[in-house]
């Protein structure tokens, strides 16, 4: 017999729901005390106090019930999940395609109201069940590679996902690929893919939900209609990140994927490309070009893809602060890192304090870079006394290079380059702009 | 006619939803209060997700084909980004869930011992997350009411709605204010016995609630949603109750309503019509209807994608029309029915021909649906889509009358009626709200809010009799008013006699609403400045009422305003003196024919130039003073 699911039960909980045989699921009549109650049995927040059970009541209101409290337990129906049939979808051969990956995140899901249970919902049938706008624009393949929330994904994870955007673009079936993703760490993912697939022929867009899909209010919808809508219409190849442009449900804006940063954590227009506008909008269904967008893109093309894949993650991001203890370099330096991504002041300082370490570090090989923590702008480091010290230490201005930006870029130009000082200085992938536009992004 | 509730077994629940007078929302730290004006707008849609249209709700699916947009208006102060759904709530605001904890004891309820925050769907943009957050904190308990005890099925404490300012069809507007306010919604057990005996369970529960001194009082802040049911039919929710003399007729209303339902039932049994035949044929008859003169079809007809449809309804003939009261007939139900799918023209076999709809039309319906003489048809028309929607809704209405009363929710109109509002939802939408985690309730906190429970209704009354010296009457007016707690802040405040500032706050203010006045145009804080003012010497006690004319008449805008608009100026104890004096050298010839006697003439004429401008009682002892001198001369 299968060892019944413990639905996050802990402690004296477990216990009670293992001796009297009830599961997550199964009707049951608790009786204690007060009276008798009625209802599903619910799984547990694995955080929780395992003081309590939690049942469904019939109203659909739970409640918690002390252990201590419960007389008996009995399970009046065995959980029987109800099959849900997905909706037949008729696919329209003449719609362009979309592979759409899938890492993580809830851009499309389902909630079981009996158990209160969210899942992901990634069959097309389910896709189009959620956002039936999308089947009018594009025949979608799907394609579950991980699952993932984003603050747990790693270099080598980047990997995988440029690999597979590249067995998709190598079949030649699709006219762009979507790349649903985590939000917390979806622009280090853009940044990566941004290096990692140059000569990409289509766009690739990545796109999350900053209010998980199983609620009504959900952007993901929208973002999703965005992405697809952008990577089927845009002249354009490249790596982009569609999220909503303001809060409003009206807009999705297009950023290009070394210059965009999550800059809030809750609003559905946390995503901003930083000093440039993002490069277009889509709204009713149409990919409206910014013009103010001073990047210069690439055109779709039937060029062969460029994939460089690899990342060495021994790059430390460090942000300097008053009290910036300069040991931690040493620390670093020793601990066998390649590079460091200085987060410094204003236009690219660290206290005086630092020099002698980051001198050590220079020598020893190191590839010290600094960017801004002001986060837009430039760094400038000839203006001050500071910035001229240290570019005569070794240190390597990186423009408006995004600091995050800087870091995957270190580590993929690590993995892939043979003179990473001279890699980090030039634009690949538009992570440098020529020139920052006056009115503010 | 009158129908016997007894022998109609008529049940009533109710649902009460009373909002909390806390410093801040539910979920978040922004007051309970109304803007002036918005700061910000913005717009959303909302999806059904995926289960809501994985079942069959109707209701459901429509508002999804309509995907309207919905914008919000917010304002700095009243709402914040947890309201604009871009900030995930914060926990749980303690003071409301104190202030339901205390009801539950109130109510003998049984507090659950982990509360769960649960989002129920609701997806008419209400809401800006599509849900609105609600936890059950006590089941069980009871309420006494005069001779009977009701029970308390279950108190839930839950967030208010976003109010609606505009719905044009195309665009809704709300207003984000009131969204998350704390509300606590107690449920009873349904009741029998008069409509009136049913109301004193309502007031009672109302006055227990506000003794507790911790409810938003005013207009709005108590909503009861009520669920009506005699014997035989099903349970029919009304919401939208806002006044307890509307809901006696709303209970009359539906009594009637469903009793008449009932009737036409019952002959549609006799009949022995059967309920899987309706609708049996459809036909589309935009081509017969296209050739009528009448102006109603011509709107439908000449307007894009528009179609006319024809349902055939076996055995109902004479029965759409049928009216066992008046007013109450399948037909206006089905009017109401088709106004949900924003649609206007309905019209029955049994209502035909009419409308500018001839004879020949109506034989060719009849000709192309193959009627038989005793069955009826109904013809909808308008936009395809909702055509197509409203005739399954229409087919399902007419399967549902053979049975009698449709479990349905309306709403009540102001004059004590009920229309159709939505089906009933099914099974309850809800799933765990994930962002706030379960709430345990110990033995400690319970037992540290037993004295704040709330002393019955009597005692209370008891009370402000004894501290403020008010009579009885004057006392259980006070407490009914909107206008207690401000009563109780002037009268700690100020020397004014508290049976004067009660007085001023509950006849006076009736007597100047009855006199078709708006007292929602005076604030606490204007009454509060007035009595101030009074306190000050600076106006008189006859003052009061001429401001509060003012300002409820919408004349003003402030006390000052008022003051200046009411001609109210106060006058130095000189320049009183010399008013007097005029008015006694005026009068000298009657004043020396009736010596003291002329005294209560003077009075009047003094009073009818320094009303408002100097006190009563003081213009009275001067002139009694100025008098004694004159006739001891």
């Amino acid at each position: 017999m299968a060892k019944p699911d413990s639905g996050g039960y802990r402690g004296a909980g477990l216990q009670l729901l293992s001796r009297q045989g009830v599961s997550v699921g199964d009707s049951v009549r608790v009786a204690t005390e007060d009276g008798e109650m009625f209802g599903v049995l619910m799984p547990r927040y694995e955080l929780a106090s395992d003081d309590y059970i939690v049942i469904k009541l019939k109203s659909g209101y739970n409640t918690g019930i002390q252990v201590g409290r419960i007389k008996s337990i009995t399970k009046l129906q065995k959980n029987e999940a109800a099959a849900t049939k997905a909706p037949e979808i008729i696919e329209d051969d003449r719609l362009p395609k979309i592979a759409l990956i899938s890492t993580g995140g809830t851009i499309a899901s389902k909630i079981d109201y009996r158990t209160g249970g969210v899942r992901a919902a990634l069959s097309a049938s389910e896709l189009y069940a959620s956002v039936p706008e999308l089947a009018s624009h594009a025949s979608i393949d799907p394609e579950v590679l991980l699952s993932e929330y984003s603050e747990n994904l790693k270099p080598e994870h980047w990997t995988m996902i440029a690999e597979k955007v590249v067995e998709k673009i190598r079949t030649g079936k699709y006219r762009g690929i979507v790349v649903s993703h985590g939000t917390d760490t979806m622009h280090y993912t853009a940044a990566a893919l941004s290096f990692a697939l140059q000569n990409l022929p289509v766009p690739v867009v990545l796109v999350g939900a900053q209010r998980s899909s199983d609620r009504p209010s959900s952007d993901a919808a929208l973002n999703l209609l965005g992405a697809t809508i952008f990577a089927i219409k845009s002249e354009y190849a490249g790596v982009f990140v569609a999220m909503h442009a303001g809060t409003s449900d009206d807009a999705v804006a297009c950023h290009i994927g070394t210059r965009v940063r999550k800059n809030h954590t809750s609003r559905r227009d946390a995503f901003e490309s930083i000093d440039v506008t993002p490069v277009a909008l889509v709204r009713n269904g149409a990919v409206e070009m910014q013009e103010k967008s001073m990047i210069e893109l690439a055109k779709r093309s039937d060029d062969k893809i460029d994939a460089k894949t690899k990342f060495d993650d021994r790059v430390a991001l460090l942000k300097y602060h008053p009290g910036f203890d300069p040991k931690l370099i040493e620390h670093i330096a020793a601990a066998g890192y390649k590079a460091i991504i200085l987060e410094g002041t204003g236009l690219g300082h660290v206290s005086k304090e630092c020099f002698l370490a980051l001198q050590k570090a220079v020598d020893v090989g190191v590839i010290v870079c600094m960017t801004s923590q002001c986060i837009w702008g430039r760094v400038r480091m000839t203006v001050y006394d500071t910035g001229r010290d240290l570019l005569g230490i070794g240190v390597i201005p990186l423009s408006d290079m995004i600091s995050e930006t800087a870091t995957v870029k270190a580590m993929w130009a690590l993995a892939n380059t043979k003179n990473v000082k001279k890699t980090m200085q030039e634009s690949i992938a538009n992570e440098i702009s020529s020139s920052i536009p006056i009115e503010k992004a | 006619m009158t129908l016997d509730p007894a022998s109609l077994d008529l049940k009533v629940g109710f649902e009460i939803h009373q909002q909390l007078a806390t410093k801040s929302k539910l979920f978040c730290n922004c007051g309970c209060k109304e803007a002036d004006s918005y700061d910000y707008t913005f717009m959303r849609r909302l999806r059904p997700t995926q289960s809501e249209l994985g079942a069959f709700d109707p209701a459901a699916m429509f508002e999804a084909s309509k995907m309207r947009t919905v914008e919000y208006m917010s304002a700095t102060g009243s709402s914040c980004l947890v309201e604009a759904d871009e900030e995930p709530p914060h926990d749980v605001s303690r003071e409301a869930l104190e202030t339901a904890l205390i009801f539950s004891l109130a109510l003998n309820s049984k507090v659950m011992d982990e509360i769960h925050v649960m989002r129920k769907i609701v997806i008419d943009g209400s809401n800006t997350t599509g849900f609105q957050r609600t936890m059950l904190v006590a089941s069980g308990g009871h309420l006494d009411v005069a001779s009977k005890r009701v029970g308390v099925q279950s108190i839930c404490l839950e967030e208010d709605a976003a109010k609606l300012i505009e719905d044009d069809k195309q665009v809704r507007k709300y207003d984000l204010d009131r969204l998350g306010v704390p509300l606590v919604e107690i449920a009873l057990d349904p009741v029998t016995g008069k409509p009136d005996e049913i109301m004193q369970v309502a007031l009672t529960l109302g006055r227990l609630l506000r003794a507790s001194r911790r409810v938003a009082r005013g207009l709005g802040s108590i909503r009861q949603d009520v669920n009506i049911s005699v014997q035989n039919g099903a349970v029919v929710e009304v919401k939208g109750v806002q006044q307890l003399d509307q809901l006696i007729k709303v209970i009359e209303h539906e009594m009637q309503r469903q009793h008449g339902l009932i009737v036409i039932a019952e002959k549609l049994k006799e009949r022995k019509v059967d309920a899987g035949k309706v609708g049996d044929r459809i036909e589309d008859v935009t081509d017969i209807l296209g050739k009528a003169q009448s102006k109603i079809v011509r709107q439908i007809v000449d307007a894009p994608d528009s179609t006319f449809r024809a349902i055939r309804v076996p055995g109902f003939a004479g029965m759409i029309g049928l009216e066992p009261y008046k007013d109450i007939r399948l037909g206006k139900e089905l009017g109401k029915l088709v106004g949900f799918y924003d649609l206007k023209g309905v019209f029955h076999s049994d209502e035909l021909p009419n409308y500018g709809i001839t004879e020949n039309e109506v034989a060719a319906v009849r000709e192309k649906l193959e009627m038989a003489a005793d069955d009826a048809f109904v013809i909808v028309g308008g936009p395809k889509d909702r055509v197509e929607f409203a005739s399954a809704a229409i087919i399902s209405r007419l399967k549902a009358a053979i049975a009698g009363v449709p479990a349905e929710t309306r709403s009540a109109t102001p004059d004590g009626k009920t229309v159709f509002l939505r089906p009933r939802p099914g099974a309850a939408r809800m799933y765990p709200e994930t962002d706030i985690p379960p709430i345990p309730v110990t033995e400690s906190t319970l037992a540290s809010l037993t004295d704040s429970v709330p002393r019955s209704w009597d005692e209370v009354i008891k009370s402000l009799m004894k501290k403020y010296g008010l009579n009885e009457k004057l006392a259980k007016e006070i407490f009914d008013s909107d206008y207690l707690d401000v009563f109780e802040e002037i009268a700690g405040k100020t020397k004014t006699p508290p049976t004067f500032i009660a007085s001023k706050l509950t006849e006076d203010v009736t007597s100047l609403q009855r006199q078709g006045m708006n007292a929602s145009a005076l604030t606490y804080d204007m009454i509060k400045e007035a009595f101030a003012k009074l306190d000050n010497s600076a106006i008189a006690k006859e003052s009061i009422i001429l401001i509060f004319e003012k300002l409820m008449k919408k004349q003003a805008q402030t006390v000052e305003e008022a003051i200046k608009a009411a001609g109210i100026t106060s006058i130095s104890d000189e320049e009183l003196s010399a008013m007097i004096d005029k008015v006694i050298n005026d009068n000298m010839a009657a004043v020396k024919e009736k010596g003291a006697n002329s005294l209560g003439m003077l009075m009047g004429r003094v009073m009818a130039v320094a009303r408002g401008k100097a006190d009563g009682q003081k213009i009275n002892a001067m002139l009694k003073e100025k008098m004694q001198k004159l006739v001891n001369q």
